[in-house]
């Protein structure tokens, strides 16, 4: 319990660490919400007034204070380029990247167990060579790069999907599904040769090791020595993996979302950054920040849970 | 028999067409009245046309509002919400009749009350500056039963210009999230990031929108645009680059070729050594083609300028500035010599790194400079570092972008290099443009100022305020279902008039 409560006080420092470091970046980047908005237009009266409108002519503290406290309410303030609370307008992209996220695991998760649980027991064939090569390559290929492929190969020439016609959960859900898939299909390909990988390699490792002789020894077959016990401590690394892909691909959706003209967290963040849409921008990052540190504490405690050794 | 079997076959034909349809996954319940039209940004945060500033967001503001008065294609203004108006002898008094059967789309009339009330929002000085300068202007203004009388303190020949501006109604005090306007389209609804929906208004009084529903879809990526067009997530998509037009060839879009108008060119610092120097702005305007950059950069398509101004003008236009410089790489060596440059000089060309054509364009001066021993180096900044640093810090010394015109006026694109003006980021300073635009502006007859304008625009060529480049192709992607797109000499899209082809 109190192993639970250290992490849990380091991982609100980081927060607080990442909220301030946010903040006080934006305010020093080039650029300024004001002129942003008023464009060509802008004379320094007009600037003047819509800077004191915005509340960004009072102290640095100050602003970042009242920010903090809005937060603990809930209240991340209110968006300068659409009139909205930062808070409505995140959840509703929020809950699109999550989905987005959530598809991208499962998919990997299908694919690659049996995958790499094949590609282990397969280890010493001619098999195995295709697979590694054909892991090594899809690694290579970032997913956007992939994601412009799927698009054309299944969105242009095969139509399976119309490229960019996303439609959003609220209005049809299985529509909404239906069209994530195929981002998802991008973002989880390199991850699935990496947990194929993984798995082979952790599969193999475990082959060797003085219990599974013993299991042998025992009378075991092959088959009951593989699923009982090697698989069981193979899963360690890998789930451990998987969960920290988790908040990776969170943050790495934002590209995907790009080519696939996915309305998520990614694209809300870059345009509001182009466009000085500082408690956004600072919103989403704390989110995503927020994500990375969760899912490593996850990860501490399944440690712990899974892995009675580790308990020391 | 024949009869029956042509039945049977339309019959056929159109359960596969509806299967098709449906296969595809396409929500269009009725093709034939909507259109889903592609924007490379999100509207601006507030939709009150009075505070729209960006360009893309006028453009879309154009189908839902009207002022009294409202450009056509040729760039006239034809009487809108207004159906007549009058202008006294001495220039001073505006008096605009009100249309008959105007209606909001909210359902209520037009008021004269609802115009008085926008020239008070427009004209409130209470904040500082009027929202639009020009109405600093105006000494007194009011109705007269059916009549807005406007009188103004002094002449101002492009005053009509600014009765573009558009009529909502009197306490729509919450315009930024709830516009209502009098035009061709009404507001539906928004979501960020996503899209904007527009519905022809029924009750328009004047030719009514041919295309019922309109879906304004944000396609934020610009390497997805040609994917969304061919796989028929979107109709219309304006100002496509030539790399693009060409992966659209043997599709089922028409490209439409128009002109962007708008001036690019190499805008040049005239505060900063070595641009200070006439002699060597004269030299890089010697040593740049433009017909060159045309030719590499935009497969030839685009129209060579020499001043600020741009061809959709008409009167005002002068084609031949566009050969006072005609490329002579020894003049400009000479001139940098006299100048003080023989070895030439190096600057940083910064360009917004979001405007490809821009970049292209700077590429190819670049290489250009080379001849004369000018070492430029490009410096891509973010948009809103160029707005911030470059227009309003006026902190560059060179910066290729294309500057357009907010009013269909001469006075909108020669106003901003008066040396007192606040638009002035390019800083060109001489005496004789002040006394020109002066003249210009005070001139009682309508030739008498096109003179003086012209002569303006010959002042900055001869200068050599910036090296003056082209005024860029347009190109537009439109599915060969429609029809009817029209170009403006200003940056608006008129969706009212896209019809569905025969």
């Amino acid at each position: 319990m109190k192993y639970v409560i250290r992490k849990l006080v380091t991982m609100i420092i980081t927060l607080m660490a990442v909220s301030a470091l946010v903040f006080i970046s934006f305010q020093l980047i080039p650029g300024n919400p004001a002129i942003s908005r008023l464009g060509t237009e802008a004379t320094p009266e007009k600037i003047a007034r819509l800077t004191h409108e915005l509340g960004l002519d009072r102290p640095l503290l100050t602003r970042y204070f009242e920010w903090i406290k809005g937060i603990f309410r809930w209240d991340f303030g209110m968006s300068y380029s659409y009139n909205q609370s930062v808070t409505s307008l995140i959840s509703d992209k929020l809950v699109i990247t999550l989905m987005l996220s959530f598809i991208a695991i499962l998919i990997t998760v299908l694919v690659s167990f049996p995958l790499g649980i094949y590609a282990a027991r397969k280890s010493d064939t001619k098999l195995d060579v295709v697979i590694n090569s054909l892991n090594q390559f899809i690694m290579a290929v970032p997913s956007f790069f992939s994601g412009i492929l799927i698009t054309l190969i299944f969105g242009v020439i095969l139509r399976i999907f119309t490229p960019g016609a996303f439609v959003s959960y609220k209005i049809n859900m299985f529509k909404c599904i239906s069209y994530l898939i195929f981002p998802a299909i991008a973002i989880a390909l390199p991850k699935i040769s990496m947990v194929v990988k993984l798995l082979k390699d952790t599969c193999l490792q475990e082959a060797k090791k003085d219990y599974v002789r013993t299991a042998y020894s025992r009378g075991n077959r092959t088959k009951a020595v593989f699923y009982k016990h090697v698989l069981k401590n193979a899963m360690v690394p890998v789930i451990t993996f998987l969960s920290m892909t988790f908040a990776d691909i969170i943050a790495g959706s934002i590209i995907v979302e790009q080519v696939f003209s996915v309305p998520g967290l990614g694209r809300l963040l870059l345009t509001s950054i182009s466009g000085r849409d500082y408690p956004v921008c600072e919103a989403i990052i704390l989110f995503l920040a927020f994500f990375v540190v969760f899912s490593n504490l996850l990860v501490d405690l399944f440690y712990r849970v899974l892995d009675p050794r580790i308990r020391v | 028999m024949n009869l029956f079997k042509k039945g049977l076959s339309l019959l056929l034909l159109s359960a596969t067409l509806t299967v098709a349809l449906c296969g595809c996954g396409g929500d269009k319940a009725d093709d034939s009245s909507q259109i889903t039209i592609g924007i490379p940004q999100d509207l601006e945060e507030s939709l009150d046309p009075h505070y729209a500033v960006a360009a893309g967001t006028k453009e879309i503001l154009f189908n839902i509002f009207e002022g009294l008065v409202k450009p056509d294609k040729n760039g006239d203004l034809n009487p809108a919400v207004a159906d007549s108006y009058t202008i006294s002898e001495d220039g001073l008094t505006y008096t605009f009749h009100l249309r008959k059967g105007v209606k909001f789309h909210d359902g209520s009339a037009v008021t004269a009350e609802d115009v008085l009330y926008c020239i008070e929002k427009n004209a409130d000085t209470s904040a500082g500056d009027a929202n639009i300068s020009a109405f600093s202007n105006i000494k007194n203004y009011y109705a007269d039963g059916e009549n807005i009388v406007i009188e103004l303190n002094v002449k101002d020949p492009d005053f009509l210009e600014y009765m573009t501006m558009a009529i909502i109604p009197a306490g729509n005090t919450d315009a930024a999230t709830n516009p209502i306007g009098t035009g061709p389209y009404k507001y539906v609804s928004r979501t960020p990031q996503e899209n904007i929906i527009l519905e022809a208004f029924d009750d328009y009084y004047g030719e009514k929108a041919n295309i019922k529903n309109v879906t304004l879809k944000i396609v934020a990526d610009a390497d997805s645009v040609v994917m969304n067009l061919l796989g028929g997530s979107v109709d219309l998509y304006a100002r496509i680059s030539s790399t693009q037009v060409a992966q659209l060839a043997n599709s089922d879009f028409n490209i439409l070729e128009g002109t962007m108008n708008l001036v690019q060119a190499l805008y040049l610092n005239n505060n900063v050594e070595p641009f200070n120097d006439v002699r060597v702005r004269q030299a890089l305007s010697y040593a740049v083609d433009p017909k060159e950059i045309i030719d590499l950069a935009f497969d030839g398509k685009g129209t060579e300028i020499g001043s600020s101004m741009f061809p959709a003008f008409g009167k005002y236009y002068i084609d031949e500035t566009k050969d006072y410089y005609e490329v002579d790489l020894d003049k400009a060596k000479e001139l940098l010599t006299e100048a003080g440059y023989p070895d030439g000089f190096s600057f940083a060309i910064k360009v917004p790194s979001n405007y490809q054509p821009h970049i292209d364009t700077a590429q190819v001066i670049v290489e250009q400079l080379k001849k004369i021993n000018v070492d430029a180096k490009i410096e891509l900044v973010e948009w809103d570092s160029w707005l911030s640093d470059v227009y309003a810090g006026r902190d560059f010394a060179a910066t290729v972008v294309g500057v357009d015109a907010s009013t269909m006026t001469a006075r909108a694109m020669l106003e901003r290099f008066t040396s007192d003006s606040s638009k002035n980021f390019v800083n060109f300073a001489s005496d004789a443009y002040d006394a020109e635009f002066a003249a210009a502006i005070s001139a009682t007859d309508i030739d008498e100022q096109t003179e003086h304008y012209k002569e303006c625009e010959w002042i900055l060529t001869k200068e050599s305020a910036n090296v003056y480049l082209q005024d860029l192709a347009e190109f537009v992607a439109l599915n060969k279902k429609y029809t009817g797109y029209e170009f403006y000499p200003i940056y608006v899209m008129d969706i009212a008039k896209l019809k569905l082809a025969e």
